[in-house]
């Protein structure tokens, strides 16, 4: 089962006492600060967790996979997620479910 | 954006709780999201991404030291998908101020 916002919140009335609306608007909060920051062009580093990272992409050749017309991919700002340490550390071990 | 400034980020907005409250709710959110990816679990949050584990096979690799080779077993990596919102925010920003 995938990790949800409301998992999230339920945790945080669990072990923290937050009220539900409490709950709720603090996970809210919690990611979009993240995107407002990105969005501002800043990159965001969440220590034993891992880092977003901007990155700039220069125009580049695509193509229409359906019709396989040649159309240029713009150039665009892409954000992208570099694990950390701790993270890492902790997801190699998974023995993995088959 | 640190751990610290997000926390700060988030305390403006929820001042009727306490700056500790907040500091404690952002470590049992990332706590929560990193338990999940070691054991195996996405996590999924609609308008900004979805993290999951990629499977690195194993592979021959070197001690940089020796140059002596060594056997690596296959492993789990972290892997970050940016969500639809997040991505056209970003780049949204970008287009218009470059």
């Amino acid at each position: 089962m995938a990790l949800t916002k409301a998992e999230m919140a339920e945790r945080l009335f669990d072990d923290l006492g937050l009220n539900k609306r409490e709950a709720k608007e603090m996970v809210e909060l919690f990611f979009e600060k993240i995107r407002a920051a990105l969005e501002d062009g800043s990159q965001v580093k969440l220590s034993g967790f891992g880092n977003f990272d901007l990155r700039e992409k220069k125009e580049r050749p695509g193509r229409n996979p359906k019709t396989g017309q040649e159309i240029p991919i713009s150039a665009r700002r892409v954000v992208t997620f570099r694990p950390g340490q701790k993270l890492k550390a902790r997801v190699e071990g998974y023995a993995g479910s088959e | 954006m640190t751990k610290s400034e997000l926390i700060e980020e988030i305390a403006k907005d929820q001042n009727h709780l306490p700056q500790r409250d907040v500091e404690l709710a952002v470590k049992c959110i990332l706590e929560h999201m990193s338990e999940s990816l070691a054991s195996g679990d996405r996590i999924e949050i609609r308008g900004f991404g979805s993290f999951s584990l990629h499977y690195r096979p194993p592979r021959q690799g070197r001690n940089p030291k020796t140059g002596e080779s060594v056997a690596l077993a296959g492993k789990y990596v972290p892997h970050f998908k940016p969500g639809k919102e997040l991505r056209e925010r970003v780049n949204d920003a970008f287009q218009n101020n470059p």
